[in-house]
């Protein structure tokens, strides 16, 4: 028998156990990093410093934190209906190009702020497509999702590298991707919010889809907490048995829920497409839709805590570049080894703590109510 | 051991306390329990039996008091201390892997050194040795999928005994047997308390009480009100003492006044995942304003019959009607639309969400009925006060919409179902075990729900292996074996007769 059933308060599993989680991880990290023979401390400062020390460098950990809230709530929701979506990559791939379309067809003709909501609803549509055969497939032939979601990975990257190499390139042009989009087709910097906190975003890419990425956290939890889908999502997800006793259809619950998720995802490219590079290019996911699994994991599915873990990730990716340039013998590589330790300890290793924190806490509020107890006698 | 060890009580309990946020689960328990005896606990649905055994077999921490094994203290702080201490416990809800053999779980966690091989010889050896003390006949190499439920239930006791158990705990262990497999696991705890073993036994039915243990004790509202000697009590005075006012242990009812049929079964057959028939041509009506009583020993085909009207099964062939409309293969949502309620015969798989708050289960299966919610959007303070509602009616305790369900008592979980079918104001019910796991109060209390169900005119088809419970509440009795109907009997047709035609040797 376990432990796992005893409550604990809100405070102690969503505050306490995460923040001891990450200070093991980086406990581990450091001990890496000094076996390589670097000062951990050093390493420490020169990480937190390239996320957190300048306006740019800021701007640049929000900008990935951004990339990572939209993939982060794509595997949230399929989650919570049960589902294990590992093709976010993918559909923010192709959901690029739903975003791209919309910019290159009206850029031209009206300011950005007309075209956004078209490129989200563009970029929603186009990952939402993406996982809808992965999801059909599961809904209808009971095909794992987990393994269509990874192929649909490679034949997204494929389809796009056709496109951008054959389709979308300039003609004339080497590099395969589109023409730049005028500014009616990108979405602006946000250096006044930057400025209001008296900081200088300089040439970070950190633009308006941050604002759409909070928007849609608050659109999830809605979702999620507030609607009668949700809870259809939610039933099916935690009790596939009560959810066929409560009449809730399984094929349009995954269909959907799927959708969704692939909307989310498709638009992450909105950051990268449309704020930062303002053209579609090969592999412009850089692996965003990977580190949304960790998201969605150590931030519980939940809204807030995936905001959390994005910028934690934000600040890792961020940090972690500045720190391999500061210290050679630190590698990119070793960085991924750091975000691993980060991934396994806070997110895979989550409940290692747990027993110990009931017993402590058994402990503590046993004491508490004995005294309450002579107290009241 | 010596002879003054033998005198020692068992297990002592003094003073244990314990709560739970507001909950306060037990209240300054004292209980003493002596060697070599079978003693029974009863109360009712969240008096705290289960929390206190619980705390004695290391799962929670007493906020106070102490636990005395043969008389010394101990501090049992996790299931591991309490094994080594001598305490097996049976769970409810059994602890094994359904595709390992039995002696593969009795082994579990027992596998002793490394190699494998050796450990599985000198299990063999000892199963066969506990087999034949204590009369647990199971097949050592049997899957445990394919085992009754009886029979895994002994697993679960080899499994204790095995691990070296001195005492043992059962809660609710009948809540799932079928009468003839309760009766054989109570000549297996006679057998064990005759070779010295202690034996605890949660329990609701107060027949099985009288007729097995040695001493009672009877909790309320997380306190100790009363112990008794089995042979110098009544089964009115526990009840009384349970609930703290007479109950009425045969359901009042009067004449049925049926009317048109309202849900007709013709020719309905349906298969299960293997494609083995599990009913077979049934058919039959329920009228408005009478209960339908499925009798038969479980596993009989009763379960896929309830399935299959509720729409959770597809039948193979042959028709069910509402109210003359055939609705055979469609969905439980349409189904509820037509007015018909199920509550189902298992609460943890189907009816409940284990892991929502209550409020959240109190709208399961209607979520989608416009007094919970504008458009798409659940009204989440109409639902909580429509849960709160049903929670004072029903003495849901405790009266928290927002307390996780998997944290309510069994009983007060079934009563949460209850509710949310009944209050429904259905035209048809399915009713699938209604009192599985429900103190004495709480079956009156649902009973006589039922009961005013049929009076309002509603047709009821009840499915129950308490066979005491059809003939309380059924009108007509259909009595069902190996998938077919076989035979039709007025409730006061004996409990011979009936029960000659359950195990298929009378028609
Ligand atoms: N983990 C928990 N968190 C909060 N409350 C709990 C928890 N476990 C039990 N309770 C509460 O403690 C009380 C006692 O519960 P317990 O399960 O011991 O009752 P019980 O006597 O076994 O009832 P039943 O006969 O229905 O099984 C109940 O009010 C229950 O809701
Ligand atoms: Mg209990």
């Amino acid at each position: 028998m376990s432990t796992a059933s005893v409550p604990l308060p809100g405070w102690i599993s969503y505050g306490v156990i995460p923040l001891i989680n990450l200070v093991i991880a980086f406990f581990f990290s450091g001990l890496v990093v000094w076996l390589i023979g670097e000062n951990p401390f050093e390493a420490l400062k020169y990480l937190i410093d390239g996320a957190l020390g300048r306006g740019d460098a800021i701007g640049f950990t929000l900008f990935y934190a951004t990339s990572f809230i939209f993939t982060g709530l794509s595997v949230a929701v399929a989650f919570h209906a049960g589902l294990f979506n590992i093709g976010a990559e993918g559909q923010a791939y192709v959901g690029g190009l739903g975003a791209a379309l919309v910019a290159l067809a009206l850029d031209r003709y009206v300011p950005w702020y007309v075209t956004m909501p078209f490129a989200v609803i563009g970029a929603a549509v186009f990952g939402a497509a993406w996982a809808f055969i992965p999801a059909w497939l599961q809904a209808k032939r009971g095909s794992h999702i987990v393994i269509t979601t990874i192929m649909f990975n490679f034949i997204g990257a494929a389809l796009m590298v056709y496109l951008l190499v054959h389709v979308l390139i300039v003609p004339g042009k080497m590099a395969p991707e589109t023409r730049t989009f005028l500014p009616g087709g990108q979405l602006p910097k946000l250096d006044w919010l930057m400025a209001i906190f008296g900081l200088k975003l300089g040439p970070a890419p950190f633009n308006v889809s941050f604002i759409i990425a909070l928007v849609m956290c608050f659109l999830v939890w809605l979702l999620i907490w507030r609607t009668r889908f949700g809870y259809e999502m939610r039933t099916l997800g935690i009790s596939p048995s009560a959810a066929v006793y409560a009449g809730i259809p399984y094929v349009r619950t995954v269909i959907i829920a799927m959708l969704i998720s692939g909307g989310l995802a498709g638009m992450m490219s909105l950051n990268a497409v449309m704020g930062a590079s303002a053209r579609l290019q090969v592999e412009f996911v850089g692996g965003a839709g990977f580190v949304g699994i960790a998201v969605s994991l150590m931030g519980r599915s939940h809204p807030v805590g995936i905001i959390l873990a994005a910028l934690l990730f934000g600040i890792l990716y961020q940090g972690g570049g500045d720190l391999s340039f500061e210290m050679p013998n630190i590698t990119r590589d070793m960085i991924v080894v750091i975000q691993g330790l980060v991934i396994l300890f806070a997110g895979a290793l989550e409940y290692m703590l747990r027993p110990v924190m009931v017993r402590i806490y058994q402990q503590f509020a046993g004491r508490k109510s004995a005294s309450q107890k002579l107290a009241g006698t | 051991m010596s002879l003054d060890n033998d005198k020692k009580p068992a297990i002592e309990l003094v003073g244990i306390d314990k709560r739970f946020g507001a909950v306060h689960a037990n209240r300054d328990i004292n209980l003493t329990v002596a060697k070599g005896s079978i003693h029974g606990i009863i109360g009712e649905n969240g008096a705290g039996k289960s929390t206190l055994m619980s705390i004695l077999y290391g799962f929670y921490q007493a906020d106070a008091g102490e636990i005395r094994i043969s008389g010394a203290p101990v501090a049992i702080r996790d299931s591991q201390t309490a094994i080594s201490a001598g305490i097996g416990m049976v769970h409810q809800h059994f602890m094994l892997v359904e595709d390992f053999t039995v002696l593969e779980n009795v082994m579990l966690g027992a596998e002793g050194g490394q190699l494998l091989r050796r450990g599985v010889a000198s299990a063999r050896k000892e199963l066969k040795r506990l087999e034949t003390d204590y009369g647990l006949d199971v097949d050592p190499d049997a899957l445990i999928e394919e085992l009754p439920v009886g029979s895994q239930q002994r697993v679960e006791i080899l499994k204790a005994l095995y691990r070296g158990a001195e005492i043992l705990i059962l809660d609710e262990p009948t809540g799932v047997l079928t009468p003839a497999e309760a009766d054989h696991l109570f000549r297996i705890l006679q057998v064990l308390r005759d070779q010295g073993k202690t034996i605890i036994l949660i329990t609701h039915k107060l027949r099985e009480i009288m007729a097995i243990t040695d001493t009672v004790s009877v909790m309320r509202r997380g306190e100790m009100v009363a112990t008794r000697k089995t042979k110098e009590t009544t089964v009115e005075e526990l009840a009384e003492l349970m609930v703290g006012r007479r109950v009425l242990l045969r359901v009042e009812k009067g004449e049925a006044n049926p009317g048109a049929p309202l849900l007709s079964v013709r020719n309905l057959t349906v298969k299960d995942g293997r494609g083995v028939t599990m009913v077979d041509d049934v058919s039959f009506d329920v009228h408005a304003g009478e209960i339908v009583g499925i009798a038969g020993v479980a596993g009989n085909g009763q379960s896929e019959l309830l399935e299959a009207i509720a729409g959770i099964r597809k039948p193979f062939s042959g028709d069910i009607l509402i109210d003359g409309k055939p609705v055979a293969g469609v969905d439980p949502a349409r189904l509820r639309a037509l007015g018909l309620a199920h509550i189902p015969e298992d609460r943890h798989h189907m009816g409940l969400v284990l892991k929502f708050e209550e409020y959240e289960n109190s709208i399961l299966g209607y979520h989608r009925d416009p007094r919970y919610g504008r458009g798409g959007l659940l009204d989440l303070d109409a639902i909580r006060k429509d849960a709160e509602e049903k929670i004072a009616k029903y003495d849901i305790r405790p009266p928290n919409p927002r307390l996780k369900t998997a944290n309510f008592s069994g009983g007060n979980q079934q009563k949460i179902v209850v509710a949310r079918e009944i209050e429904r104001d259905p035209k048809m019910l399915l009713v699938g075990q209604p009192t599985r796991g429900v103190d004495i109060g709480a079956i009156e209390f649902i009973h006589r729900r039922i009961v005013e169900m049929r009076d309002a005119g509603k047709a009821v088809l009840l499915v129950s292996v308490e066979l005491d419970e059809i003939r309380a509440l059924s009108d007509r009795i259909l009595v069902m074996f190996a998938g077919k109907v076989v035979g039709e009997k007025t409730p006061d047709a004996g409990e011979q007769t009936l029960g000659l035609m359950m195990a298929g040797i009378a028609a």
